[in-house]
């Protein structure tokens, strides 16, 4: 990357110092500057697409609540050593009357072509999915990517009984667990599918040693 | 040395006959990666613009203060910083079309677009013409952007800035808006652009370009 | 364990860097005429890019968690020097290894792909095992890639091409069949 240009004078070190120096300064005050006025706009935005997913997955619930996962369970505070921002956490949302109306859940697998990022709703009294909304898909456009768009894919999950079981459409029994997968994008559905299955798993027993506030 | 060019020349070499993209094939990445949409085309052409800039400005501005072994780094100290601010701009006002140019609007470091006007234009001419040649030079991308992006849009999915235009039967040639596409569009107008020049016939090669521009840094 | 071979499959053939993802595509269209010079790129790339994700992550753990929008300045600024290091190292090292390489080496920092691998392991969360297999699944599907477009070209070269489509042209349409043949890797690794 050094090429001399022909006549290059000899330049002192420190000059080559000090200008790569108080150039790194000069850029990293420009950046931090910005920074400060996109930061609250940025934040304010994840915010709220994190919680219109919520209110979404969940049916409008009152207000909710940030549960960490932790090896012993869930907890209100984060486990130790562990930066809040990065650890593993459910929402619990609580109706109007203060009665929890479920967990929502965000879960993260591969699918058919990369990793789908997803949100669903789950009630475990009843071991009812509420609801599903996909957040991030790299999926074939028009295929796909129909877990995202089509409305009576997503709308499949509302109320299934878990474990989820994914079945051609038209070709179930009627079991509530079924869900009907869509049309030349199976392997996408069934990851949907595995997706919440394999994260259930995980978090069902923590669910049933968690004694929610309010509940009967 | 050759001749001396005008303003005008500065101005307006860029935005086709020289165009960074579809002659001097340079900045391909972002050219293929973001233009299944218009919008997406728009908003990266935007992008890079203000970035190539503002660092032809400053790199001009300071030209004679940085010395010449250090000169490689400090220009992409300088396109660093304004990519970053660039970056958060974007996340804070267009939250969508950010997600979506994703971790091409932080490549725009490495489009070698930038670092090659810097080191063959804003290094050595005075900050007006710097200016000039960048507002060209990012013309152009965004001439070509537009282009690509339209052409995609349009077959890919039916619509032009979201707006559907074909009506509920016509079935999108997906492939368009995929990889593929991408290297299949921008090799169509390549194509395209080879016939004209085959039908205009044998040209005298006249480089209209100061002398270093003509390297094609890879 | 099968998660590391996920994302080292994922990288080099259903996600390729090359021809799905569009990084590191200048020295595809630059250096893929012939098949030693492109199996040397592929091969230097491939170094430089386990390299960057060694050093990425250990910028990732210790020092830019506290200023993230730093990041991009942090990263360009390692990658620059890096490549200018393991330059001056092979120069001193095997002076005949510098002479074969020597050109392209240079030519990595402006390379989408070594700014890319940066990223992408850094908004994916990669830990030192996940980025090291995510770097050489990445290096093996660009060198892949390489190889594929200059045995193909080194064939046309005895072929009589129209002449709209010599140069950039032809290549441009290759490399879109290339990439239409990798899409068939897509659902390889889904259960």
């Amino acid at each position: 990357m050094t090429t001399e240009a022909p006549g290059a004078r000899d330049v002192p070190s420190w000059r080559l110092l000090a200008t790569l120096g108080v150039a790194g300064a000069v850029a990293g005050l420009l950046v931090v500057l910005v920074q400060g006025w996109a930061e609250p706009r940025i934040e304010s935005h994840r915010a709220a697409v994190l919680q219109g997913a919520i209110m979404n997955v969940l049916g409008e619930p009152a207000r909710y609540d940030t549960l960490y996962v932790t090896d012993a369970g869930l907890s209100r505070r984060p486990p130790p050593g562990i930066d809040a921002g990065s650890a593993d956490r459910v929402y619990l949302g609580y109706d109007a009357a203060g009665h929890p109306v479920g967990y929502a859940i965000t879960a993260a697998e591969p699918g058919f072509q990369d990793v789908i990022r997803l949100i669903f709703g789950y009630e475990p009294g009843s071991g009812e999915v509420l609801g599903m909304q996909v957040l991030e898909n790299k999926e074939t456009p028009g295929l796909g990517n129909k877990i995202e768009k089509d409305a009576s894919f997503v709308a499949e999950f509302d109320g299934a009984r878990a474990p989820l079981t994914g079945v051609k459409a038209g070709a179930g029994a009627g079991d509530p667990g079924e869900v009907d997968m869509i049309t030349g994008a199976t392997i996408s559905s069934r990851a949907v599918i595995a997706i919440i299955n394999h994260r259930l798993d995980r978090l069902e027993p923590l669910f049933r040693s968690y004694v929610a506030e309010g509940a009967p | 040395m050759s001749a001396p060019t005008t303003k005008r020349e500065d101005l307006l070499r860029g935005v086709w006959r020289e165009n960074p993209v579809l002659v001097q094939l340079l900045g391909l990445c972002p050219t293929l990666a973001v233009t299944n949409t218009v919008a997406n085309s728009l908003a990266m052409g935007l992008a890079t613009f203000f970035v190539l800039l503002g660092s032809s400005i400053l790199v001009s501005s300071v030209k004679r203060v940085v010395p010449h072994q250090v000169r490689i780094s400090a220009y992409i100290l300088i396109i660093a910083t304004f990519v970053t601010m660039a970056d958060l701009v974007l996340a804070a006002v267009v939250p969508e079309i950010h997600k979506a140019l994703g971790a091409f609007i932080a490549l725009i470091v490495v489009n070698c677009i930038i670092l090659g006007r810097q080191e063959a234009f804003a290094s050595k001419r005075p900050v007006g013409r710097s200016a000039l040649d960048a507002i060209g030079s990012g013309g152009g991308f965004m001439v070509a952007l537009l282009l690509m992006g339209t052409f995609r849009e349009l077959l890919g999915s039916g619509s032009l800035l979201g707006v559907p235009l074909f009506g509920r039967g016509y079935e999108p040639w997906v492939v368009m808006i995929l990889p593929p596409g991408g290297f299949l569009t921008l090799g169509g107008i390549l194509l395209l652009l080879g016939w004209s020049r085959q039908r205009r016939g044998p040209q005298p090669r006249v480089r209209h370009w100061p002398h270093g521009v003509a390297t094609r840094r890879a | 364990m099968a998660e590391l071979a996920w994302i080292l499959l994922s990288a080099m053939v259903v996600n390729n860097f090359t021809l799905a993802l569009f990084l590191g595509l200048c020295p595809f269209m630059g250096v893929s005429a012939r098949v030693a010079t492109a199996l040397r790129m592929g091969a230097a790339n491939l170094f430089v890019l386990v390299i960057t994700s060694v050093s990425v992550w250990f910028l990732n753990e210790y020092i830019l968690s506290r200023a993230p929008y730093l990041r991009l300045i942090a990263f360009i600024v390692v990658i620059a020097s890096l490549v200018q290091v393991v330059e001056m190292a092979i120069k001193k090292l095997s002076p005949a290894l510098f002479r074969d390489l020597g050109i392209y080496l240079p030519l990595i920092t402006t390379n989408c792909a070594i700014l890319g691998l940066a990223i992408f392991q850094t908004n994916r969360g990669y830990g030192f095992l996940e980025g090291l297999f995510f770097a050489v699944g990445a290096g093996l599907g660009l060198a892949l890639a390489l190889v594929l477009m200059a045995s193909i070209r080194q064939r046309t070269e005895l072929s009589d091409v129209p002449a709209l489509a010599r140069g950039m042209g032809l290549v441009l349409v290759i490399a879109g069949g290339l990439s239409l043949a990798f899409m068939g890797f897509a659902g390889l690794l889904s259960t």
